[in-house]
């Protein structure tokens, strides 16, 4: 079949563009093994458990690192190898959950248990330094230097005499 | 023969473990002291029992007898004897019987203690104790027998406990050897440390709950159970060292900790541990917490079982390999059972466990714990979360998820960095009582002289490698390395300065009084040692998960590679059989620095007869740096080109060294008393006049 000419020129200045010396065919000097394993790190083997697809010593993962290679040379960018694995194995070859639909609980739970926890541990402080917990409780809520908080005046006064 | 009579002492010990737990429950019931001394020599004889099945098991192991299944699976003729005595516990069903022989080690230790002074303990130290190893006996009676063996019948070859009708035994020629990746020493100690850190937790846990159920709930169980819980620490802590240097020297990818949920399975019950530790200290000084105590113990223990079902259930690998697995659903019931029911008893006790002492103020030793507890309880959620998410992304969704990482270097970073800085801040503060002020008094100068120090070392780097300055971690490696500094500072002084007022006081030479004020306060020397071991790790594990590099490069003999100031050159391969089978790849490399040959290494892989490949690194090590480099075998190595991959692993040594520094700082704190009564027994009698129970 007979290529127009408009589509070689445009892949001649492509090239010339990206710095490729070969035509479209052809991958262009293969990326380095860096280069790959730069991505590789980031991507998780779509088979074997918890394993990094830099690490991995399996002939299916030395496989989907030829294919990085291989993406590298057509000049996809780290975003785009990393989106075709998605679409081709799923969000597992993430390194991460994607943050989308329920995914969002792992990077919300912790974060929440963790102000709770502190806000309890603050309410504990409180209720120790008073004895009246019914008192005590509803300050507890609001973690802020309340005004008639005699320990935390002098402890901000403290502070000031320091700077 | 053997595989018989282990499993019929299986059986009895099962039996034994029974009986043990009714008589002691009898004997509490009917207050008759003879049902518990009959429960108590119950629980001793677990341990002679147990040793003799694990023996035959060993016997079994080491005469090559591949009718037992077990047998046949983790060995092969070709192992060295130690290999075969340590593959008991290299797969599942012996590693079960190990945990349960250990376990009854730990038991009968405590039935041997002197018992005067709390005998209404001895009866439900014994039913939990029990309670765990019927449990743990079970699994292997009934799931994953380690004596069962082949046997040919007319549908085939199977493994069963008893000889099924019309089938003759099966003896196949050979093994099939354990997992070359087992074959290290450090995969030889590893699982025992940790399972004698796993199975230590039951022991205060069982004191916990024997305190909870007598209602005795003044601190006493807890002055019973510190040195079990340092033990169990210590252990734990062992195995986490080993299995992260294990993974260093042989799994061939450059790290030592890759957040792999099997590990964060045995790391999580040492983070509540290591909260425990703290925090009971509080209960003891100030007879404040004594719910969260409970709580910890709780908790610690239930994250070990947590621990071992992670690992032996395959729910890792997906949540439905849970359900076809014979052990899952058995430990998911027991875990349950045993959380639901301690916490029952703890919520049943919940008003006689009230504090005694109040605090007066947020910068008080006692605040400062609690924050690390805190921390702690922080890095736990993150930890638990990151391993349960995935399991529940595909039980609702369908969807496999990976939490890597990037996860968990990002939430428990800073907690890390909270916890290093509040190391260094929380030995300064006074019980009750604390102002800004006198913590700054103590603080000033070591903090001023961090603060110099690292302006030292970015000077150092400018001139150096000025480089580095664009490597992006290097914001928190400043704060990391402040921190550091900071903490090593304060610990040293304060060290010092105690050691220096003994020294004038008594009129002995410094060493001298510095040996002397350790051994006078173990736990709070082997403390500041301990402190001293995590900043060096702290130091190290900033270096190299922040400054690591690498490079990899197919290399034909002579060719060359730079990395951060290195020179690695090709110089030859070697390809040759070894005595066990194993076809060993060799290469050598020279390693140079500004052109000079500073050494050579010979990275390799051997490949076993089975097929397995392990990758051992050729390192060059360093205080400074590792160099560290693999000849990897998956690229496919030819006579002409090898590839290479190679790491540059900045104060990596320093994790190493803090470790060992961790390690020994908890001997000294776990180090027997001559009697550790005495020195305690005037705050004992009155935390035990002012509690709650009468």
């Amino acid at each position: 079949m007979k290529r127009p000419l408009w589509i070689i020129l445009l892949t001649l200045l492509f090239t010339a563009l990206t710095g490729s010396v070969a035509l479209a065919q052809e991958p262009q000097p293969t990326p380095s093994d860096d280069a790959v394993n730069a991505i590789a790190k980031e991507l998780f083997c779509p088979v074997c458990e918890n394993t990094p697809l830099d690490v991995c010593p399996t002939e299916a993962c030395k496989q989907w690192r030829a294919l990085i290679r291989q993406q590298l040379a057509e000049g996809k960018t780290k975003d785009e190898i990393q989106r075709y694995f998605v679409v081709q194995y799923g969000a597992r070859v993430l390194s991460e959950p994607p943050r989308e639909g329920l995914n969002w609980l792992i990077y919300v739970v912790p974060p929440v248990l963790f102000v709770i926890g502190a806000g309890i541990l603050f309410s504990v402080f409180r209720s120790w330094k008073k004895p009246l917990p019914e008192i005590a409780q509803p300050e507890a809520d609001t973690p802020q230097p309340g005004g008639d908080d005699n320990y935390i005046k002098s402890l901000e006064a403290e502070l000031r005499k320091r700077d | 023969m053997i595989a018989d009579f282990g499993f019929g002492i299986l059986v009895i010990t099962f039996i034994v473990s029974i009986y043990g737990i009714i008589a002691a429950i009898y004997g509490v019931t009917s207050k008759t002291q003879k049902w518990i001394e009959s429960a108590r020599l119950a629980m001793l004889l677990t341990f002679p029992l147990l040793t003799a099945a694990s023996l035959s098991l060993v016997y079994l192991l080491v005469n090559n007898h591949y009718e037992v299944r077990f047998v046949y699976e983790v060995t092969s003729r070709s192992m060295p004897l130690y290999l075969k005595i340590t593959a008991w516990w290299g797969g599942q069903s012996g590693s079960l019987l190990f945990w349960s022989w250990l376990m009854s080690a730990f038991a009968s230790a405590v039935t041997l203690r002197k018992w005067d002074r709390d005998r209404e303990f001895l009866p439900w130290v014994i039913v939990v104790s029990l309670l765990t190893m019927t449990f743990f006996l079970s699994l292997n009676l009934f799931f994953e027998n380690p004596f069962a063996q082949l046997w040919q019948t007319v549908s085939g070859i199977a493994a069963y406990t008893f000889k099924p009708q019309d089938a003759i035994l099966f003896t196949p020629k050979d093994g099939q050897g354990l997992n070359p990746l087992l074959r290290h020493p450090g995969m030889i100690i590893h699982p025992p440390m940790l399972y004698l850190g796993f199975v230590a937790y039951v022991i205060p846990f069982a004191f916990a709950i024997a305190a909870l159920i007598t209602g005795r709930t003044d601190d006493r169980w807890i002055r019973i159970t510190r040195r079990w819980s340092l033990v169990a620490w210590l252990f734990l802590s062992l195995g986490l060292v080993l299995g992260g240097r294990w993974a260093y020297d042989v799994l061939g990818w450059g790290g030592y900790w890759a957040w792999d949920p099997v590990e964060i399975a045995a790391f999580m019950p040492w983070l509540t541990g290591t909260a425990f530790l703290h925090s009971v200290m509080i209960q003891e000084k100030r007879g404040m917490l004594k719910h969260w105590n409970m709580l910890l113990v709780i908790l610690t223990y239930s994250l070990v079982l947590f621990g071992t079902f992670l690992t032996r259930s395959g729910v890792l690998s997906s949540v439905h390999s849970f359900a076809q697995s014979a052990i899952g659903p058995a430990f998911f019931v027991f875990i349950g059972f045993t959380i639901l029911s301690s916490t029952a008893l703890l919520i049943y006790r919940w008003h006689e466990l009230q504090g005694e002492t109040q605090m007066t103020s947020m910068l008080s030793r006692e605040a400062l714990f609690l924050l690390n507890n805190l921390l702690f309880m922080g890095i736990l959620v993150v930890c638990f979360w990151g391993v349960i998410y995935p399991l529940i992304s595909e039980l609702f969704t369908g969807q496999k998820v990976t939490v890597g990482p990037p996860y968990y270097e990002r939430a428990t970073g800073p907690l890390f960095a909270g916890l290093v800085l509040l190391m260094g801040i929380a030995p300064l503060s006074a019980w009750g009582h604390s102002t800004i002020k006198t913590l700054g008094r103590a603080a000033w100068k070591p903090a001023l002289a961090a603060a110099l120090t690292l302006a030292a070392v970015l000077v150092w780097f400018a001139v150096q490698s000025p480089e580095q300055f664009s490597n992006p971690y290097i914001p928190y490696a400043v704060v990391g390395t402040l921190f550091v500094a900071i903490t090593t500072y304060i610990t040293v002084y304060e060290v010092w300065r105690a050691a220096r007022a003994r020294a004038k006081a008594t009129q002995e030479i410094f060493p001298l009084a510095l040996w002397r004020l350790a051994g006078r306060n173990r736990r709070r020397y082997g403390g500041y040692v301990i402190h001293l071991g995590v900043v060096l790790m702290a130091m190290g594990i900033i270096g190299i998960e922040m400054f690591q590099t690498e490079t990899q490069r197919s290399m034909a003999v002579g060719d060359e590679v730079a990395i951060a100031g290195y020179t690695v050159r090709y110089d030859s391969l070697s390809q040759f059989p070894y005595e066990d089978g194993r076809w060993v790849t060799r290469a050598q490399v020279s390693i140079f620095r500004d052109g000079q040959l500073i050494g050579t290494l010979a990275p390799r892989y051997d490949l076993y007869p089975d097929g397995q490949p392990m990758t051992i690194p050729g390192v060059r090590s360093t205080m400074a740096d590792d160099l560290y480099v693999l000849l990897i075998n998956w690229e496919g190595v030819t006579a002409d080109i090898a590839p290479f991959k190679i790491y540059h692993n900045p104060l990596v040594n320093w994790m190493w060294l803090g470790s060992f520094i961790f390690i020994i700082g908890t001997m000294v704190a776990a180090w027997p008393d001559k009697d550790p009564e005495y020195q305690s027994a005037r705050e004992r009698r009155k935390a035990v006049a002012t509690s709650a129970v009468d």
